[in-house]
């Protein structure tokens, strides 16, 4: 019995390590504002909803972005590189907490905490977003994650003028 | 945040109010002057105005209530167990102390966390605790009228499903408060159909809430910040446009209609867009799909009600945005999204799907947002002078496009009511 357990949390862990080695790439073609890169990230059907906490525990599905779908990603990605109008600006994407949850044949239930820290020319550093994400992933033949889910639920409900780059 | 009206400031102007005689111009201190802001509180927000606070779609049951603002102020409007709405301060009669403090719920009564006062979902004062003190000594006058400490309620009237409230016992009915030019597009859109929530945006805009309100009868803009309307084809200047505004030039509406098929974008309109490209595909063209909806010709309908109103209604994005003024140089917009309470699953999720294009990550959204953070930064840290509104004629037919008429329509009622 104790193996059992012992091996479920080793299973668990490997996968966090995993997740953890992800996510702080995907932190970093975030950061580097590589939208196109970010995109590359999930998986062709998936889902990305950034959603305010608010709204996410009144059961409302409003999102701030909600993508059905890598289609959607491209169409975001590509209106935020060729038609967008913002100030220039820093990101610094810190992405903590990770959790493996559970494991179901090729997916991973996730969570881990995020903040995004925003910098305008001229300005002092602001918090932009606070929120935590709640994740699926499939793990592919090759061993590779990609997100089949990522759900953005932000406690700093009260945007910074407005959201530029996803999270 | 307030205070830098005076950042270089040699003038008298900032303090003394004294608008230019030429009216295609526009002084910078109305932006940032703390003293007016305080008179836009006393003459527009809390005089002859109704104020939108909210939908029927978000307190539908008895018992349900939001916070919400008339103007910087804060209040909760609830639905009574009689199925009426109230607005009252979100303020406690005995100490001041702002007792709301959920986004929303569904309460039976308020009870003020500090005192416990408890009051009724129409603000009525029902419970003072100790009022007859203790061993018989202490406690509130004898003579003290429970019936005249309640919270400060506002008038309220609804129409189509929106709720608006106004602390003027003059303020003329909502339906002639609007005009019938503003009041027929109105109806258009709230016509009378049960909607539902979606969700609520909230973010704050370094920016005077005036301008927000300029942004949206600015169809100048439109196709010169958005690249995204003209990429995709949502929006060109040569769509039918009508901009009509009320008699007294406070209330304006931006309708368009969006052609079948690829937009007609003409080579003189292109050479006068630096941004723009050639009209492109999107990946998922969902997201701009349009299901007819309702009996109007104009399949986006902008409306900018005097004074914290915007409705807005394009392809099948359905929302309302609350300005909230927090001094003079910074506001927060609360958007509110919804759909109509018949939508199928599908539906929902198209709208969804479209509300991409607003809020404040919104394509449009952080544009518009960026475009007044940058405007109110130029007028608050620069060397004052005036603004210029002089596209287009006062009598021009109201289906030109490339014109500022509304805006100075909004500034001819602003002055009045201001007194400057």
């Amino acid at each position: 019995m104790a193996t059992v357990l012992q091996d479920k949390a080793r299973v668990l862990r490997e996968a966090r390590l995993d997740i953890e080695e992800f996510n702080y790439a995907y932190a970093d073609t975030l950061d580097r504002m590589d939208v196109d890169g970010w995109v590359e990230y999930f998986t062709d059907d998936a889902f990305y909803h950034v959603v305010a906490r608010d709204n996410f525990e009144s059961g409302l599905p409003l999102g701030l972005i909600y993508c059905e779908g890598k289609a959607m990603m491209k169409d975001r990605a590509f209106a935020l590189l060729n038609t967008e109008m913002f100030a220039p600006r820093y990101l610094h994407l810190s992405i903590t907490n990770t959790r493996a949850l559970s494991i179901d044949g090729a997916e991973i239930r996730a969570t881990a905490n995020y903040t995004l820290i925003e910098t305008l020319v001229e300005e002092t550093s602001r918090l932009q977003q606070a929120g935590r994400y709640r994740d699926v992933f499939v793990r592919s033949a090759d061993g590779g994650l990609k997100l089949k889910e990522r759900i953005c639920i932000y406690d700093s409900v009260m945007v910074e003028n407005c959201l530029v780059f996803p999270v | 945040m307030d205070g830098n009206g005076q950042v270089g400031n040699g003038g008298t102007n900032s303090r003394t109010g004294v608008w230019p005689t030429d009216d295609t111009l526009i002084p910078d201190w109305i932006y940032t002057d703390p003293d007016v802001y305080e008179r836009e509180v006393e003459k527009i927000f809390l005089g002859r105005h109704w104020n939108y606070v909210g939908l029927d779609c978000e307190v539908p049951e008895p018992g349900n209530y939001i916070r919400s603002y008339v103007g910087p102020l804060p209040v909760v409007v609830t639905r009574n167990t009689d199925g009426q709405v109230h607005v009252f301060e979100n303020r406690c009669a005995h100490r001041g102390v702002e007792f709301c403090r959920e986004y929303r719920g569904t309460a039976d009564s308020f009870i003020c966390p500090y005192h416990n006062w408890t009051y009724n979902l129409r603000g009525d004062l029902k419970a003072v605790p100790f009022r007859r003190g203790v061993k018989g000594k202490g406690g509130m006058p004898a003579d003290f009228d429970m019936s005249a400490h309640g919270l400060r309620g506002f008038r309220v009237t609804t129409r189509g499903g929106v709720i608006f409230a106004t602390a003027s016992d003059e303020t003329e009915p909502l339906e002639e408060y609007l005009g019938p030019e503003i009041c027929a597009e109105f109806d258009a859109t709230f016509d009378g159909t049960e909607f539902k929530l979606l969700g609520v945006h909230r973010n704050i805009l370094p920016s005077n809430w005036k301008l927000y309100q300029e942004n949206l009868k600015d169809p100048y803009h439109a196709t010169l910040l958005h690249t995204y309307l003209t990429t995709f084809g949502l929006f060109v200047s040569s769509n039918e446009s009508n901009i009509p505004t009320d008699r007294l030039g406070r209330h304006g509406g931006l309708l368009s209609r969006r052609p079948e098929g690829r937009p007609d974008v003409s080579e003189d309109e292109q050479s006068n867009m630096q941004a723009f490209k050639q009209t492109m595909e999107l990946n998922d063209p969902r997201v701009l799909s349009f299901f007819r909806e309702f009996d109007s010709k104009w399949s986006g309908s902008v409306l900018t009600i005097f004074p914290t109103l915007t409705a807005l209604r394009q392809t099948n994005i359905l929302n309302t945005r609350l300005l909230v003024p927090r001094g003079a140089n910074e506001f927060m917009m609360i958007w509110t999204v919804f759909g109509r309470a018949d939508d199928d699953e599908e539906m929902t999720r198209h709208r969804l799907r479209q509300n991409n294009i607003f809020g404040p990550a919104g394509f449009l959204g952080i544009e518009d947002n960026e475009a007044l953070k940058f405007l109110q930064d130029g007028l608050r840290k620069s060397m004052p002078r005036e603004g210029l509104a002089l596209l287009g004629d006062d009598d021009e037919p109201t289906d030109t496009i490339i014109t500022e008429r509304a805006i100075r329509g909004m500034y001819r009622y602003y002055r009045d009511v201001m007194g400057f």
